[in-house]
């Protein structure tokens, strides 16, 4: 209720840009959240895979890089989103 | 009876993400002046600054995590998963305070520093990933090496 009695306190300007930060917050954070779960599957099974057979830890570990790169890009998509869409 | 090796073992080899971020490196070469020129025509002069930027934040970007994930590696596996998902928060909070800090700057256009930064990003991944997939596939061949020694790509 206090919330709302200062929300309804602030100026259209102020309030826009409030929640604009507060979106932008929600698209960055929700869009790292996915990638980071990815990750973490990625270098997992990668060790996994590491420890069972040492001998192609080479092959394992060029393709857990390009893996977890390109996971990456997908918070970067969210991050530029959240930039370009807010202004 | 064979003894399976230990997570708190160095992963042992060589580091080939360092081999891979240096290619990438090498690739962004090329492609960092045709970014500049098209962010150029279309954002003029502040547009192809913004996307020389966003070039050299994604070459930073894949060059630090191979460091970090080459150096955990000498340690150990633990230390790598660690590495990689501590890396990944390191990596992007950085990269959050790096266009946070030019984002008001005069020289800086938003549009063109996001789109080269997703655009460069993915693109070296896939030029990349085109030559990993055939040396992983045949170690002794080279991509580009066509009959008779012809050299494309």
């Amino acid at each position: 209720m206090e919330l709302l009695n200062v929300v309804a306190q602030q100026s259209p300007g102020e309030l826009a840009a409030g929640l604009t930060a507060v979106g932008r917050g929600i698209v960055y954070g929700a869009a790292a959240i996915g990638p980071g779960i990815g990750i973490g599957i990625v270098v997992g099974n990668a060790i996994t895979a590491m420890a069972r057979q040492p001998e192609a830890a080479g092959m394992v570990r060029t393709t857990m890089f390009l893996g977890i790169a390109f996971t990456e890009a997908l918070a970067l998509f969210g991050f530029v989103l959240s930039f370009i869409v807010a202004g | 009876m064979t003894t399976a090796p230990s997570l708190g073992t160095p992963v042992t080899g060589p580091a080939p993400e360092v081999d891979i971020a240096r290619d990438l490196a090498r690739r962004a070469l090329p492609i960092a002046p045709v970014a500049v020129v098209v962010c150029g025509l279309i954002w003029d002069v502040d547009g192809a600054l913004s996307a020389a930027y966003a070039v050299v934040l994604v070459v930073a970007n894949f060059l630090a995590a191979a460091l970090l994930i080459a150096r955990a590696a000498r340690i150990s596996a633990t230390v790598l998963m660690a590495a990689v998902l501590g890396g990944y928060l390191l990596r992007l909070g950085v990269l959050t305070v790096a266009v946070v800090a030019v984002r008001d700057a005069g020289w800086v256009e938003i549009v063109p520093l996001g789109l080269t930064l997703v655009a460069t990003h993915v693109g070296l991944l896939v030029w990349e990933a085109r030559k990993v997939s055939v040396t992983l596939a045949f170690p002794g061949l080279k991509p580009g090496a066509g009959f008779g020694g012809n050299q494309r790509g």
